[in-house]
């Protein structure tokens, strides 16, 4: 009875790695902030503006991505915003999977009344534009990083809830659910033991997809200046400034750009690279 | 005295047995789904020991049969009453400590094992939930009994073969100790040779246990070799119930004779005698 069946591993794909590295390096970045960054990021120095990055005419060294108008450092700029950019995506990616998944899992598993209930809150979410529902938000609660994380909570637990609610459906309908049935299972029990495991691997691809929207979204309240102070960077903020001199000193918007881009689409990398390596059921 | 009482009671009698479904495909826009009934008033008996195929073809009720039988659906009204006990209309909680006596082995294995647990966890949850004790153990001898290795507990649904898999639903049911076992078409995703062997497997293990045994399927050339007695369902109705010797020799009903004929022979000229 001895098969190949039991000794088929997967390697890391370059993908996990590439996305995995990223989220890494942003993260060192975030936490070692006032000890890697070259200059302090608030710091103005008229002297220094508009300073090109490191490898065109008129560098000056130690500026290694250039200074914005008013002589900041856009490279320190970068990594202090990373802290903002990843305390949103954890905090208000995790509570919106927190929200959304519970709900999803109930209307999807217990069907009926709740379903009902859970169902209609949901289209009338999606009725509303997601962007000005957020700056309606904003303008209640006010601005600062607290509020970006409820708004973004508040707006999207709707995605979680859709998606988990229609897969707990699926695995409802399975035979493994009748079986725990039949061996005397709860229904509770059966929703957190036997459905849960089965829907976590789409939960988490999810959450990792999530964490990507939640820092564009901080970008775009930052853009608008509804997001945290103004003093703090943010790369939002940054893109926002850099906006009004991009004939004159491009990189000021372009690096953050980046920045955002590599990060989202590595949140949503990860999470597609993590399920193909560790989900233990090969489909 | 009171014992052979019990011995001699069948361990499961149901009386005018009907099941209805909602029709919502018929369901007005206000107002409650028309019912649909799909079982008409079954009775019989399923004693101590049997070992009862049920045939019919698709549609006929038998897999709701079975379904009703453990209490995975409520039948609408009539009586099922196991080893003495009206369970047909006891709610969930009620029902619980009594679950452990009639286990089910389901035809697709492949979604009645959870994916995500282990062959070891998937037979030792059922005994945790009703408070055994050495499960460790027990699902050792499960394995042994169902003649996997023991290693196999270690692995995943997928890791195994479709017959190893069945294996592992018929090891979940035996594990419990139960008294009744239903099997819900349990060999007909198998290749031939993986059905014959768990045919025998269960011929073996009703026979060591003890156990009663209810058999679905659409195939009689199956539950010939298996069962005692045979029930035909069709429509929902039961059409004849006897003997498997006296059903194939001699067939009461036109519907019975139609299976008969449907069933494959290796010399088209020959006939069932």
């Amino acid at each position: 009875m001895v098969d190949a069946r039991g000794m088929v591993r997967r390697r890391l794909g370059l993908r996990l790695w590439l996305s995995g590295g990223w989220l890494v390096l942003l993260a060192l970045a975030a936490l070692l902030a006032p000890w890697i960054a070259p200059h302090n990021p608030l710091e103005q120095d008229l002297f220094t503006s508009r300073l090109p990055p490191f490898w065109m005419a008129g560098a000056e060294p130690g500026y290694w991505l250039g200074t914005d108008s008013l002589g900041r450092d856009v490279l320190s700029r970068i990594i202090h915003g990373a802290r903002v950019a990843l305390i949103v995506a954890l905090i208000a990616g995790t509570a919106t999977m927190l929200i959304g998944a519970t709900l999803g899992l109930i209307a999807g598993y217990y069907r009926g009344w709740a379903d009902m209930v859970i169902s209609r809150l949901i289209d009338i979410w999606m009725a509303f534009p997601p962007v000005l529902f957020a700056i309606l938000l904003i303008a209640v609660l006010g601005t600062g990083l607290t509020s970006v994380i409820i708004a973004i909570v508040v707006i999207d637990w709707t995605r979680f809830a859709r998606v988990v609610r229609a897969e707990a459906m699926a695995q409802g309908a399975m035979d493994y659910v009748a079986s725990a049935q039949v061996a005397g299972q709860r229904r509770l029990g059966i929703m957190l033991r036997e459905i849960l495991p089965n829907v976590l691997p789409t939960i988490g691809v999810l959450l990792t997809l999530e964490m990507g929207i939640a820092v564009i979204v901080e970008a775009i309240l930052s853009f608008v200046n509804l997001s945290i102070s103004s003093d703090d960077p943010t790369w939002g903020g940054m893109i926002a400034e850099g906006r009004t001199a991009l004939h004159r000193s491009w990189w000021v918007l372009v690096f953050p750009l980046i920045a955002l881009f590599l990060t989202v689409l590595s949140f949503s990398q990860l999470g597609e690279g993590l399920k193909d390596r560790f989900d233990p059921v090969l489909r | 005295m009171a014992d052979s009482v019990a011995d001699i009671r069948p361990l499961f009698q149901v009386r005018d047995l009907r099941l209805a479904f909602p029709d919502m495909t018929r369901k007005p826009l206000f107002g409650p789904a028309p019912q649909t009934e799909v079982l008409h008033g079954l009775t019989f008996d399923i004693p101590r020991g049997a070992v009862l195929g049920i045939v019919g073809g698709s549609g006929s009720g038998k897999t709701t049969l079975g379904r009703v039988l453990v209490r995975l659906l409520r039948p609408t009204s009539g009586e099922l009453v196991f080893d003495g006990r009206e369970i047909g209309h006891l709610d969930e909680a009620a029902l619980r400590p009594l679950r452990r006596r009639f286990q089910m082995i389901f035809q697709d294995p492949m979604s009645s094992l959870n994916p995500r647990r282990r062959v070891g966890s998937l037979i030792a949850a059922p005994l945790q939930l009703h408070g055994f004790d050495r499960t460790s153990q027990r699902v050792d001898q499960a394995l042994d009994h169902v003649g996997l290795p023991r290693a196999f507990r270690h692995r995943y649904p997928h890791e195994l073969s479709g017959g190893q898999r069945q294996r592992v639903g018929i090891a979940r049911a035996i594990a419990m100790q139960p008294e009744f076992i239903l099997a819900d078409e349990i060999v007909s995703g198998l290749d031939v040779s993986s059905q014959a062997q768990v045919l025998q497997l269960l011929a073996d293990l009703v026979r060591d246990l003890g156990l009663t045994l209810a058999f679905i399927s659409h195939d009689l050339s199956v539950i010939r070799r298996l069962c005692s007695r045979i029930m035909v369902l069709h429509l929902g109705h039961i059409v004849e119930h006897s003997d498997t010797a006296a059903l194939f020799d001699n067939p009461q009903s036109d519907y019975t004779r139609e299976l008969l004929d449907a069933i494959p022979l290796p010399d088209p000229d020959q006939v069932w005698r």
